[in-house]
């Protein structure tokens, strides 16, 4: 089959085209941030930054707290991420292994659960979270992000379970083993490569999350990088060279996950999400 | 099933009994209810969360909208039940309706956009060469990466007054009265910024997917529909299409639920300014509720704001729940 030039030609145009679209904002935002002030400042847009300063992220990380919220994003990320494993583990263990009553319900319950407006529900999170006395607390925000990781981890960890043949999990046992010792010692070490690719894309969106711990935590000691980002600009004017490298050191985690994740990405979210 | 478990045959147990002298037989017995137990309890702490953690926040929210809850309120931990007040207020409220449609009209037209040119650049995908593709493919990847708040703020850069990138080259292409523009000034800039960052952002996703998609079509249904004298579009509608549809109609439904709920975005580009013009439901939720101090009413607003969103995504739900039943 020939195609004629043009035919060929006008896809690659196009995606050339696309990539520059998509990969814009991405470029600018490092551009700027390693830009000194008046590559930024200038009438004419410097595109290809010649001088590399760090000037802008010793702004950004001086910034009073700066550790804090680092530590803080870390802990709830990664908190939430082990709790959500833990659970999922053992219910996706059930759901995918066993037959029992209910268990139907129980994969739609997870399925709607995973469509869950959180964004609309934090004014009832803050009154059971104020009612506690638990403002400005990571408590509150570690296990509500637990929560919300939970259904896809459950969902997603059902269907790495179910591929692990059963037949070496029956083996096992005949061997001697007992069913836990046969979860522990041949199915938990087959499910490494699905609970680490789960296991980011929970670190992904509890690291993101930004309306719960707007309304939650108002104490500088309390909040996640996210809410720190989005108070910079306002703080800094149009410092936009710092703004960027703040900006830049809240992605760079995600994108490195990210990139190095792409393959999983899609058959993790389509088995996942698409699914329910 | 349930008998099975319950009454073990009774040959091997009678012999167990024989040879330990008694508790065997109860001890399997024992053993083998618990075993129709395990499922239940494996999936007790993943209930009890969801119960805890999104049951009592959904249920709260029912609650608080039945309750006079202001300021005062709050300080002197009081609770004033007021029937279906905020209900009335809210519904009679031409704010809120104006904010609805608002939110329907905003969602709709973002999700049209992601799906045609998502759609277009999966097909886009497919047809390329693979070094090509790959290229085109880290391009969406960085795109969806990148984190909302902090994809948000790029675009307020990219989109600043002063030393914007976007009112230079606007500038330079001869339309000079963009040299100085704020983009943050007028509803309809401002909508459409957001719109180009959340399109921007969710496009990789059905894009990829559908690619992912489209690389699993068998190949031979193209033979066959060539054989039959079919041309590229009529392969493309006769075998592309109904082959992509179940996924198409899912990952709308998906959008549509994400997009309706963008609270990040809004509210980190302009807070849902000016004055007031850009809020979407979520975002009016949070206004009336948590910056005005109106938490009763807010809730009422949160709970109206799922029954829409219940509302829009009931055909999707319906099949999907309907898909479940069959499947297991």
């Amino acid at each position: 089959m020939k195609r004629s030039l043009i035919g060929r030609l006008w896809p690659n145009v196009t995606a050339v085209v696309l990539f520059l679209g998509f990969v814009f904002p991405v470029y600018w935002m490092f551009a700027t941030a390693f830009k000194p002030t008046g590559d930024i400042v200038s009438e004419n847009p410097v595109w290809f930054p010649t001088d590399v300063t760090f000037e802008h992220f010793r702004t950004a990380v001086d910034v009073d707290h700066f550790w804090t919220y680092v530590t803080n994003s870390l802990t709830v990320t990664v908190l939430a991420v082990v709790f959500s494993l833990i659970i999922a583990l053992a219910g996706s263990f059930a759901l995918a292994r066993m037959r029992f009553r209910g268990r139907r319900h129980f994969i739609i319950v997870f399925m709607l659960a995973q469509m869950a407006p959180w964004e609309v529900m934090i004014i009832a999170m803050y009154m059971i979270v104020r009612d506690a006395s638990m403002l400005n607390s990571l408590v509150p925000l570690t296990l509500f992000y637990t929560m919300m990781i939970l259904p896809f981890t459950i969902l997603t960890l059902r269907g790495f379970v179910a591929a692990v043949p059963k037949e070496l999990e029956e083996s096992a046992m005949v061997d001697g083993c007992t069913r836990r010792q046969a979860f522990r010692r041949v199915i938990l070490p087959l499910l490494a490569p699905g609970l680490m690719s789960t296991s980011l894309f929970g670190f992904i969106t509890a690291w993101n999350e930004f309306a719960l711990v707007l309304v939650l935590n108002k104490d500088a000691e309390a909040q996640t990088l996210p809410l720190w980002l989005s108070r910079f600009q306002t703080q800094f004017g149009d410092d936009w060279g710092a703004t960027m490298a703040a900006s830049s050191l809240v992605s760079v985690p995600i994108l490195i996950l990210f990139v190095f994740l792409q393959r999983k990405a899609v058959s993790g979210l389509t088995a996942g999400a698409v699914k329910g | 099933m349930t008998v099975q478990t319950e009454r073990p045959p009774s040959g091997p147990a009678d012999v167990r009994k024989a040879d330990d002298g008694g508790p065997g037989g109860q001890k399997k017995r024992a053993a083998s209810r618990a075993g129709a137990l395990a499922p239940y309890l494996l999936l007790l702490p993943a209930c009890v969360a969801t119960v805890l953690l999104l049951g009592w926040p959904l249920l709260k929210d029912v609650l608080l909208s039945f309750q006079n809850l202001n300021m005062a309120q709050l300080i002197q931990h009081v609770t004033e039940w007021n029937g279906v007040d905020n209900y009335k207020e809210t519904l009679t409220s031409e704010d809120f309706w104006r904010v609805t449609l608002r939110s329907i009209v905003f969602t709709a037209v973002n999700v049209v956009l992601i799906m045609v040119v998502g759609t277009l650049i999966g097909l886009l995908l497919a047809r390329l060469g693979s070094r090509m593709r790959f290229t085109l493919m880290v391009g969406l990847v960085l795109a969806w990466a990148m984190p909302p708040v902090a994809a948000t703020t790029v675009y307020q850069w990219l989109f600043a007054q002063r030393f914007g990138v976007v009112n230079w080259v606007l500038d330079k292409l001869g339309w000079h009265s963009m040299a100085d523009y704020s983009w943050t000034s007028s509803q309809m800039s401002t909508f459409f910024v957001v719109i180009l960052l959340i399109v921007w952002m969710s496009i990789p996703f059905v894009a990829i997917s559908l690619y992912a998609a489209t690389t699993t079509i068998p190949k031979e249904l193209y033979e066959a529909a060539s054989l039959d004298g079919a041309g590229a579009w009529r392969s493309f509608t006769t075998v592309t299409l109904p082959f992509l549809r179940p996924f198409l109609l899912a990952t709308t439904f998906l959008e549509i639920i994400w997009v309706f709920k963008a609270f990040v975005q809004v509210f980190t580009f302009n807070g849902g300014g000016p004055d007031r013009l850009t809020e979407i439901l979520p975002v009016y939720a949070y206004v009336e509720g948590v910056g005005n101090q109106h938490y009763g009413m807010g809730a009422a607003i949160a709970v109206l704001t799922i029954l829409i969103l219940l509302g829009l995504t009931a055909y999707y739900l319906r099949i999907v729940l309907k898909q479940e039943e069959d499947e297991l």
